[in-house]
């Protein structure tokens, strides 16, 4: 348990959570439903792909479904986006059904595939305008290129393009029609640390517009960054939601306090904790905020310094582990199994 | 009237695209010109019987070569074009957009139609000028236009149809190939078929529209009999590639 703890930055006491303006988007937006799942089954031969998934996205949200490979994440989504057939349960999407209503579905979504191409020959500027073309209501494609940060490369042959480049082409083309809904289905795999940043503040630029996203990724940042809920799947089901603080019980459970003390500290029997091979101490507290108040005094008292003093709770990535019985070390977290904290935004 | 605007509007981004290709483009275009060239010139000029006409090698391969232009823009070009774009997702994309599925391979086979007519056009110019070879006109015009026409629509329809045998962009030259440089063989678009072509292929030949597709092209340049016999198979086999095609048609990769 110990390792599976990683280090955040120690946020306020207060509250015991990084400050965060995407659960107040959530929580605060009772609003209208942009998808909503019951039920939803589906097999491939004998294969179970989804296996009785519920959801419900609300408008203005940005939702990340994460989950190993072969979870369903990619079939539910395509059944969402109206590329497959369910085998059951209840879907609607902005109120259609995707099975049966994709034509009036379809002018209202933006759709990133996992791995998608496009004309290599056209410029960036005209595939946009050519897939603005197809939807009743386009955005300029003007705007469209600023948005996703390709302004000057609008008159340049798709073929030119970097990878990241033409994944942020992909997130364009999925605007063109100005859809209400958002799927990116995975946008940031083998993108470097500086593509993956830009591709997020793309995403950031979308919920300011009031689009609804919902993301799949396997990345614990990109979950912990962008999203205003996420939800864990596992073999076809939904094994735990919640915001990307609270998921999985990580704003109640495995708090722990670590702090270093000058060799030869002798600590009260409360607070003695337990000693960490690289010579810290750890207290895993019933009440926070009691126990910090009593560790914070006792040093006031004795004149003794708590040095590197911080707050460990359990990292969504943690989390995902627990969830998914996935021993393996997902793509993207840091040699030393940090998760970037949202403090950062 | 939408889909018509919107159909012009496609066909030009294709054609954009096809220019800004320009090793494919200009092999489009030279292929049937070469081969015209390196046959008449390999095979002197002799001549054949096909009817009561006798004809010379050099205007049986400029009708021989206008056919095979044909096939090569409407059947070749498209299904693997069809292909790559289907393994590079771009098909799956457009499927996830409003534009109706009509729309897009619709502009595609109008495309390769235009450059298919348009190949006929320099080959026919070409052999005119080099070989002094006979330009369909009035009433042989209008038939040959009409089987240029079917022929161009079916071979399209056909490329539809064979792609899903094909696994993936990279099998496809050799499955399209496969599927047609035999018929051109036996169809005498390379070899020169005269009245004493074997019985055996000639029968063999008839079964699939190469042969009655070059025939009724044969009959534009070569003033050899026209039969609405042969269009009309062609016109079968572009039926079934169609229905083939709206049945089995894939958008997404096969993996």
């Amino acid at each position: 348990m110990v390792t599976n703890l990683t280090a955040m930055a120690a946020p306020p006491p207060s509250g015991g959570l990084p400050p965060s303006d995407a659960g107040v988007r959530s929580t605060g937006a009772p609003g209208s439903v942009a998808i909503e799942v019951t039920g939803l089954t589906k097999s491939y031969a004998d294969v179970v792909a989804v296996a009785g998934l519920d959801l419900r996205i609300a408008t203005g949200e940005i939702f990340a479904l994460l989950g190993p490979n072969g979870a369903g994440k990619t079939t539910t989504v395509e059944i969402l986006e109206g590329y497959r057939h369910r085998d059951g349960g209840r879907v609607a999407v902005l109120g259609h059904d995707p099975g049966r209503e994709r034509k009036q579905l379809k002018p209202r979504i933006g759709i990133v595939l996992q791995s998608t191409g496009v004309d290599r020959y056209l410029t960036v500027a005209e595939t946009i305008r050519m897939y603005a073309s197809y939807y009743p209501h386009p955005r300029p494609v003007g705007e469209i290129v600023g948005l996703v940060g390709l302004s000057e490369k609008r008159d340049t042959r798709v073929l030119k393009l970097s990878g990241g480049q033409q994944r942020r082409l992909d997130v364009a083309i999925a605007l063109a029609g100005d859809p209400d809904l958002l799927f990116l289905d995975e946008p940031t795999t083998g993108f470097d640390p500086s593509a993956r940043r830009e591709a997020w503040e793309i995403v950031r630029n979308l919920a300011a517009l009031g689009k609804t996203v919902l993301l799949t990724t396997h990345y614990m940042d990109e979950a912990q960054y962008l999203a205003d809920r996420v939800a864990v799947m596992a073999a076809g089901r939904i094994v735990a939601s919640g915001t990307p603080e609270q998921i999985g019980g990580r704003h109640t459970e495995g708090v722990r306090i670590r702090f270093r003390v000058p060799a030869g500290t002798v600590l009260p029997d409360d607070l003695a904790g337990h000693a960490t091979a690289e010579g810290a101490v750890e207290l895993d507290p019933d009440d926070l905020s009691r126990t910090l108040h009593r560790l914070t005094g006792w040093s006031l008292d004795q004149g003794v310094e708590l040095d590197q003093l911080e707050i460990i709770r359990k990292s969504l990535e943690d989390v995902y582990l627990e969830l998914t019985g996935d021993t393996s070390v997902p793509e993207g977290v840091t040699p030393d199994g940090q998760v970037p904290a949202p403090a950062s935004r | 009237m939408k889909s018509l605007v919107r159909l012009a509007s496609q066909v030009r981004y294709v054609n954009k695209a096809f220019w800004r290709n320009p090793a494919a483009a200009f092999f489009t275009f030279a292929f049937p010109l070469m081969f015209l060239v390196i046959f008449t010139s390999l095979l002197g000029h002799p001549t054949l019987h096909i009817g009561g006409r006798t004809i010379h090698y050099s205007t049986y391969y400029v009708a021989a070569m206008a056919a095979y232009a044909v096939i090569g823009a409407c059947y070749s070009n498209i299904a693997t074009s069809v292909t790559a774009q289907r393994d590079a997702g771009i098909l799956k994309r457009t499927n996830g957009t409003p534009l109706p599925s009509g729309v897009y391979l619709g502009a595609r086979v109008i495309h390769a139609m235009i450059i298919a007519v348009l190949l006929v056009v320099i080959t026919a110019a070409f052999g005119r000028l080099a070989y002094s070879a006979d330009i369909p006109t009035g009433m042989t015009l209008v038939r040959f236009l009409v089987a240029l026409a079917v022929g161009s629509a079916s071979f399209s329809a056909l490329a539809f149809a064979i792609t899903p045998a094909i696994p993936n962009a990279d099998a496809a030259p050799a499955i399209i190939n496969a599927s047609i440089m035999p018929l051109l063989f036996i169809s005498g678009i390379f070899i020169p078929f005269g009245n004493n072509a074997p019985n055996w292929i000639v029968w063999i030949a008839r079964v699939f529209p190469v042969r009655h597709f070059a025939v009724g092209i044969q009959a534009g340049f070569l003033g050899t009999a026209f039969s609405w016999t042969d269009v009309l198979v062609v016109a079968a086999w572009g039926i079934g590639g169609l229905i083939v095609a709206t049945r089995y048609f894939s958008w997404e990769p096969r993996r």
